[in-house]
This record gives structure tokens, sequence and C-alpha cells, in this order.
């Protein structure tokens, strides 16, 4: 690790593990001052929690961060912070109807006056080309111009080292650009940078150095200028990616049509639809990547009855369904299960049995004439555990008591075993351990070869290349047109989940 | 440092005991409160509890109101309970009791004096629509404007107050009265009378209702969709969106049937205990209704304690301010420590104390 100069963070053995799945194991790796290192890994491979460990909000089980060769262990943020760690989150914490000043106030211990504090945001932003009027209302700026605001409000803290999570995916081309040479500039003053992001071109053109995470490990360590993307995506996905075999069943009818779907965000922080077509055959898996927030949970919705369209826009066999309901499209054997396990596909303090009359009630007829034979559910429920081997005391347990992978593995096996005619699952192996993960992919090939569609929406590319015959992007709420997975190679998927695919780079302006 | 530890699965014995527990600290702030008033607690909280169902001189009057005060309580709270577990909040329930009155008195009325077996059915009917009516002003103001029910439901509880009023001295009231407000007597017309069914018990149709409504309510909640629907809205509403659940049917259900069972409770007051529309007919039954549901914890069996144990401290107030001179307003104190307690050891169901050092998050 130690190359001569001391690093300014170095981090030892860390260590974290969450019910289920160790997030961070035996992490170790080495930021200096003055360079651009990047945090690479798909969802889930212990991104987030590491940072989270620097930053004081996560505390390590094992392991040690030492900062410029000094134990650092802080406790909260504003420990990280004093000790000259700096953060920009992918998700902002601005309020909209605050001017950027005092929002840039809110974030500190003891602001400045007023007018000292416009000013000194005035000059920062000058000086590190970054367009900022400090008397702005936050709400009527833009995402970039958000951006700025919360990086600024870092540089004044004057950090040595800058954590940023995810931040070209709210950019156009231009900012970007900006944002890249205010870091660069950042990085000749001798601040370091910690750069995460799944986009490898943009590692390639701006990173030192890039430390791979998988499945929570360090995995290797490059300089990225000097591996191909197609290097850094492998070490990313595991080899398993060159080897998708799938066979090309899917030769049967058109099972689901959605034709130029668009639809509003649900909330205020969802992801317009813009005009989402595509078709699914029968015996057919199709695979549908992206990076979270792309408009993921507004196609499941929309697929799964919970947010209405045009009858037309989206047809099962022919049938318009998309003003229907859930439980009308449930009849129908349109069937999806949503990557929130609890409060979303489950009910957290219902049992087992009564989330199996949930969403299974009209196709498995556990209900007559209204009345619920609890019966014929707890028996449901009671296959489903077995058959996709729940851990669970018993189909009376509550589904808040079971572990993620667990309610998972009960959620998905819930859906399949109604016999759909569609499936549309979103993150199907979220949190899930690799065996069970194995199990419910397994599953979902198998409900394909049986005969029926299949959508997987995941943001890990390796599952995807697994069980996908097709395989489109989502990017900015737009669905990318499929491809077949098999043809697929690993620099044309990084790049339509990066954006930089040709079809893509037109509409990469998600506003 | 005491800190509380969320618990994988709710508690079967602490939702059991967290009522019990809530009426022994009831006892005990209360008996505190009696005492700084300068009352005996220990004979203020007999006369409260025990006095009105034992004491050989009160017993043979009291003991009946118990199921007289109690009825219209259940028969209100068990419908207040379905909404307040989807999350439908109806507080307006007196109002929807006041309404029930007029519109199941006005329809017998218009008939006096025809003798008939179908007018008291049909009465109750009227009122049970009348109550359903009042409700369905806020469900369609939310479901098509998303106003709040609260305060629309509420704030209709001062129209029907004033609608009262009107009718107590305009159209209902009783041609031969001498001029007094108040209708006719609907407890002396043999058509329209809900007497009591087994002498001396206070039992009335009412009260008949209320128990068929806590069975209908427990059977809903146990077996039936909808019920399953309202505590899936309840507990997890994406979950209940994700399940298909209707909001709107959900909300105009859930008014529906509270508005309904509170018009009932109005019909069989007035053509029993009460008698009469008056001025003053209404006594929180509805407000009161609310506690009650809540002190039932939403169930419908837990509701019919609820209701006997309120109607007891009711009761039993009255004799304690009657007999030791204790305030009205400490009575009503008593009762408000009784919900406040019920809410705070709540917690433990859902939640278990844990002492020692905090840890790092």
């Amino acid at each position: 690790m130690e190359d001569g100069t001391a690093p300014l963070l170095a981090l030892s053995g860390l260590t974290k593990s969450y019910p289920g799945v160790r997030a961070n194991d035996d992490v170790s790796f080495a930021i200096h001052a003055g360079e651009v290192h990047a945090l690479l890994g798909e969802n889930g491979a212990g991104k987030s929690t590491l940072v989270k460990t620097i930053f004081g909000l996560v505390a390590p089980d094992a392991g040690e961060m030492r900062l410029a060769g000094k134990p650092f262990a802080p406790a909260s943020p504003q420990e990280a912070r004093a000790a000259g760690i700096g953060m920009v989150f992918q998700h902002f914490s601005l309020f909209d109807a605050l001017d950027v000043a005092e929002n840039v106030a809110l974030g500190m211990d003891t602001p400045p006056p007023r007018r000292v504090l416009q000013d000194r945001i005035a000059s920062v932003s000058r000086e590190y080309g970054l367009p900022l009027d400090p008397r702005r209302i936050v709400g009527d700026l833009s995402a970039g111009e958000r951006q700025r605001v919360e990086i600024v409000r870092c540089l004044l803290g004057a950090p040595r080292l800058l954590i940023m999570d995810e931040p070209t995916s709210v950019l156009t081309p231009q900012e970007v650009a900006l944002l890249f040479a205010t870091l660069r500039q950042l990085t000749a003053e001798g601040t370091a940078i910690l750069y995460i992001s799944h986009k490898l071109d943009e590692i390639r053109a701006l990173c030192d150095r890039a430390t791979i995470l998988r499945g929570g490990r360090v995995v290797a360590s490059v300089d990225p200028r000097e591996s191909s993307a197609r290097d850094l995506a492998e070490m990313m996905v595991g080899e398993a990616l060159s080897a998708p075999a799938r066979s090309g069943a899917a030769g049967g009818g058109e099972l689901l049509e959605v034709d130029a779907l668009s639809l509003p965000p649900a909330h205020a922080f969802g992801t317009a639809l813009r005009e989402v077509s595509l078709t699914l055959r029968a015996g057919e898996v199709l695979g549908i990547g992206g990076v979270a927030g792309n408009g993921q949970d507004e196609l499941l919705a929309a697929l799964s009855g919970e947010m209405r369209a045009d009858a037309g826009r989206i047809r099962l066999r022919g049938t318009g369904v998309g003003r229907m309901g859930p439980v009308a499209r449930r009849a129908r054997g349109l069937l999806a299960a949503p990557e929130e396990r609890l409060g979303h596909a489950a009910a957290p303090d219902m049992s087992l049995t009564e989330n199996a009359v949930l969403s299974a009630h009209t196709r498995k007829r556990l209900a007559r004439r209204g009345f619920i034979d609890w019966r014929a559910a707890r028996a449901f429920a009671d296959a489903v555990i077995d058959r996709f081997d729940v851990r669970t005391p018993s189909s009376r347990t509550a589904a808040r008591a079971l572990s993620g992978g667990n309610l998972q593995k009960f959620v998905i096996g819930r859906e399949i075993m109604q016999d759909p005619v569609v499936l549309v699952v979103n993150q199907p192996t979220w949190g899930v351990d690799a065996a069970a993960a194995a199990a419910i992919r397994q599953a979902l090939i198998d409900l394909a070869g049986r005969g029926a569609g299949v959508i997987v929406i995941s943001q890990d590319l390796d599952e995807l290349m697994e069980v996908s015959d097709r395989f489109a992007a989502l990017n900015g709420g737009r669905l990318s047109a499929p491809r077949p997975a098999a043809g697929l190679s690993v620099d044309e998927i990084g790049l339509m989940l990066g954006g930089t695919h040709d079809m893509e780079a037109a509409h990469a302006h998600p506003h | 440092m005491i800190r509380l530890e969320k618990r994988p699965q709710p508690s079967r014995a602490w939702s059991w005991a967290t009522p019990l527990l809530a009426v022994a600290l009831t006892l005990l702030a209360g008996g505190l409160m009696f005492a700084a008033l300068g009352k005996d607690p220990v004979a203020a909280l007999r006369t409260i509890f025990l006095d009105p169902l034992f004491d050989p001189q009160f017993a043979a009057y009291s003991r009946p109101q118990l199921l007289v005060k109690a009825g219209p309580l259940i028969l209100i709270a068990v419908g207040l309970s379905l909404g307040f577990r989807a999350g439908v909040w109806n507080i307006g329930a007196e109002g929807q009791y006041i309404v029930g009155a007029l519109c199941g008195a006005g329809a017998g009325l218009a008939l006096y004096p025809l003798e008939a077996w179908w007018i008291f059915p049909m009465m109750v009917l009227a009122g049970a629509a009348g109550g359903f009516l009042w409700a369905m002003i806020p469900a369609i103001l939310r479901i098509r404007f998303n106003t709040n029910e609260i305060l629309v439901s509420l704030l209709l509880v001062y129209v029907a107050e004033n609608l009262l009023a009107s009718m107590a001295v305009g159209r209902l009231r009783n041609p031969e009265g001498g001029g007094f407000p108040g209708s006719r007597n609907l407890a002396q017309w043999s058509s329209s009378a809900n007497p009591e069914l087994i002498p001396g018990t206070g039992m009335h149709w009412g009260v008949a209702a209320a128990f068929i409504a806590v069975i209908l309510a427990y059977v809903l909640l146990q077996r039936h969709l909808m019920g399953f629907h309202i505590r899936l809205a309840g507990q997890a509403p994406r979950a209940a969106r994700f399940a298909g659940v209707r909001p709107a049917v959900l909300v105009a259900f859930c008014l529906g049937v509270s508005g309904a069972l509170a018009g009932l409770a109005g019909i069989f007051e007035v053509t029993g205990p009460s008698g009469q529309i008056s001025i003053d007919f209404n006594v929180g039954y509805g407000f009161t209704a609310i506690i009650v549901a809540f002190l039932g914890r939403l169930h419908p069996v837990g509701i019919l304690f609820a209701g006997l144990l309120l109607a007891l401290t009711y009761i039993g107030g009255e004799l304690a301010s009657f007999m030791l001179n204790i305030p009205a307003a400490a009575i009503q104190a008593f009762q408000g420590m009784l919900l406040f307690f019920l809410l705070a050891v709540d917690v433990l169901t859902n939640y278990r104390i844990r002492r020692g050092r905090t840890v790092t998050p």
C-alpha cells in the first residue's frame, strides 16, 4: 500500500456486515493528495457503505482508517467535515424555497454574516469556474446548478478530500466538461478526489487510479488510463459476464406490447417516462438496465397498474390494459414484483399468509365472494415458502421479521407461483445472498422456459447478462431499442448504460 | 440511558397487557389527582368503578345505564375504527348521530299517529341513511377535491347541531307540546318506541345492534377482502396500491359505514332512552366514541370492552360528582388520562425498553 509518501487517506481491512449481506469485506486501499481516485463497482458492490464509513455515517465492524497518518474514526459527518472531508451526494439536500447563500449557511455550524458568506460563495465560484449567483432561489436552479451549490458548500470548508457520488448522472455534457475542469483544478492544488461512478469512459478520462469493488471486496486496483473499458467492466462484473449461455428460445407469440408510453413522474424526485416502447414475446426474458433513478420505479408502476395510462399504450395479448388497475391486470396474467420489499411488495407487519393474499387472491382464488379462504391462503404461502426455500419459522411470521433475501424469495415466489403470462420484476436479487440470487434467476429463466414473458429491471449487469435474451437500457426515462443480449460486448453494454451510446447521446438531457 | 428497540414482531402478550397497564396507570394518576383535590382517592375510585354496579342504593338505577350508555358508544366506535385502521379520519360521528336521529324521527313523525309494525324498522333505515348521507359529504369532498375529511367532518358537527336546534323548535316541534321546544315523545308512541327488551338490563335494540356490529366488524376485518384492504391501507399504503386497493372506494366505504352506524345510534337513542328530538339531544357520544375506538385498540372485541369501561366511568363519574362533590372537569380529566396512558404504553407492543449504553449508529 505505502509507496514512499504517506497517503492522505489509508483504509485497511474495513469490514461492515448487515443482516444477510457483507457490504464491505476487508477493504484496503489508499488515496493520495492530488489524485482523482475512482471507486468503481456495480450497485450493491459496497461503494456507498464504504463512502458512508469515510464520511462518518457508518461505523465499520472491523478495520481502521488513517488520515494523513493519524487514526481517523469519524463518529458523524460533522467530525468528518472538520477533518477536511467533503462529500457531494447523488441526491441533493437543498431547500427549494431558500436562496443559495441560505442553503449553504444551513450546512455550517457557525455561518458567517450573510453578506460575507455571499462574497465568499461568489469568490469560490469564480475561482473554480463554477458560475453561481448566491442570491438566486434554489428552486429555480437546474440540476447542474444545484450540484454546484453542493460543491461550493464543500469547497468553502477547504476539504483535503472531496467525495463525489455519481456526480455526472444529472449533468448535461457541457456541465460535465465544466465539472471536470473544476476537479482538475482542485487536484492541481493538492485536493484528493474520490470519484464514484459507473461511467467507464469518464473514469478513464478523469481518474489517476481506480479501485474496483465487487461483492464488498476489492478485486483490483488499476490505472484506468492504461485499462480498456472492457477490462474495467469485466473486473466490475466478474468473468461470468463473458459467458451468457442463454438459448434463443424466445420465438413465441407477442405477449406484451408497450407503445410510446409517456408518464409524468410519480413524485417530486421521480423520473418521467418518455415514449417507452417495447415488445415482449412468449418465452423471452427482456433485461432492462440502467443507473438507479432513471425511470425504473415508474416503468414498474406503469406495468403493474399502480400508474394508469391510455388503454392502448400497454397491450397484453392484444388487449389494451393501460387503464386497468392492478387487480384487473393480474386477472389477465400481468404480474409484477416491485423493488422495495418492505412497504411496497409486502406489508411489514402482516404475516406471510396475509402477504400472500395481498397479490395472489385473484389468480389463486384465495377469496370467494370477497371472503378470504385463510386455509387456502396459508397453503399457498406454505407452498411458496417450501418451493423457494424461504427461511422463516412459519407462514404466520410477520414479513418484517424476515431477512431481506428471504423476503425477496417469498415476494418473487409469490408472483411466479401464480403462473403469470407476463412477469415484471425490479431488482429481483437486490441484497440477496449469492445462492438465493442464483435460485431466483433460475426461477425467472424457468418461468420464461414455460412460455411466460419476463421483464427483469436491474442495475446488476451480471444478472442481466445471465438471464436476458434481449437487453435494453433505461436512461432519463427513455428506453433504448432492445438488442439481443448474446451478441452484446461488455463495451457496448457499458456504453448503453452510461448513456454515451450513439442513439442515447441525443437524449441524455434529463430536463 | 433508556432506549426503545423495535421488536421484530409485535408482541402478542403486550397487545393484551397494555390496556390493563393503562387502566392501572390511570387509577394511580387519577387517584393522585383526586387526592390533590382533597378527596379520598380510594373512595373516589370506588364510587366511579364499583358503586354503579354494586351499591345497594344506586345499582338498581345505574346498572341498566351501563348498557344504555355503552350501546351507542360501541356502535359508533366500531364504525370509526374501520376508518381509523385505513387512515380515514371521521371525527364527525357526533354530527352523523344527530342527522341520523333527525332523519329517522322525521320519517316516523310524518306518519304520526298511524300504528303499524313497519314504522320502527323504516325509521331505523331512515336513520342509517341520514348518517350515511351526512358522512358522504366529507367522503365525496375528499375523493373529488382532496379536502381534509378531519376538518370537514368535524365542522359538519356544528352544522348538524344547528340543524338539530332549528328542527327541535321548528318542523319537528310537538304541536301539542304547549310551545316548548322538542318533538313528540317517540318512546311513548308504540309504533316508534324502542323499549327495553329485557326489563332491568338497559338492553334495547340499539344495544343489540351494537353487539351485532361488533360481530360483523370482526368478520369483516378477519375474513373479508374489504377488511383486509382496510388493514393493508392503514399499515402500508404503497403495498395497498400495489395490491390494487382503490383509495376512493376505501374512503367512501369507511366514511359511509361509520356514518350509517352513527346514524343508527342516533335513531335508537331518540326512540328509546332519550325519547324525543330536543335542542340538547346530543351528549357527545360521537366524540367519546373516538376514545372508545382507540381504547379498544381499533379491534371490535376491544371496543366492546372499552365501551363498557368508558360507560362505567361516565356513570360512576356522575355518581362521584354527585356524592363526593368532585368537579365534572376532574372526571373528564380522568377519562382523558385513560386515553393518554393507553396511547403511551401502546409503544410497548412494538418496542421493548432497553437500558444501557447508547451504541454508535
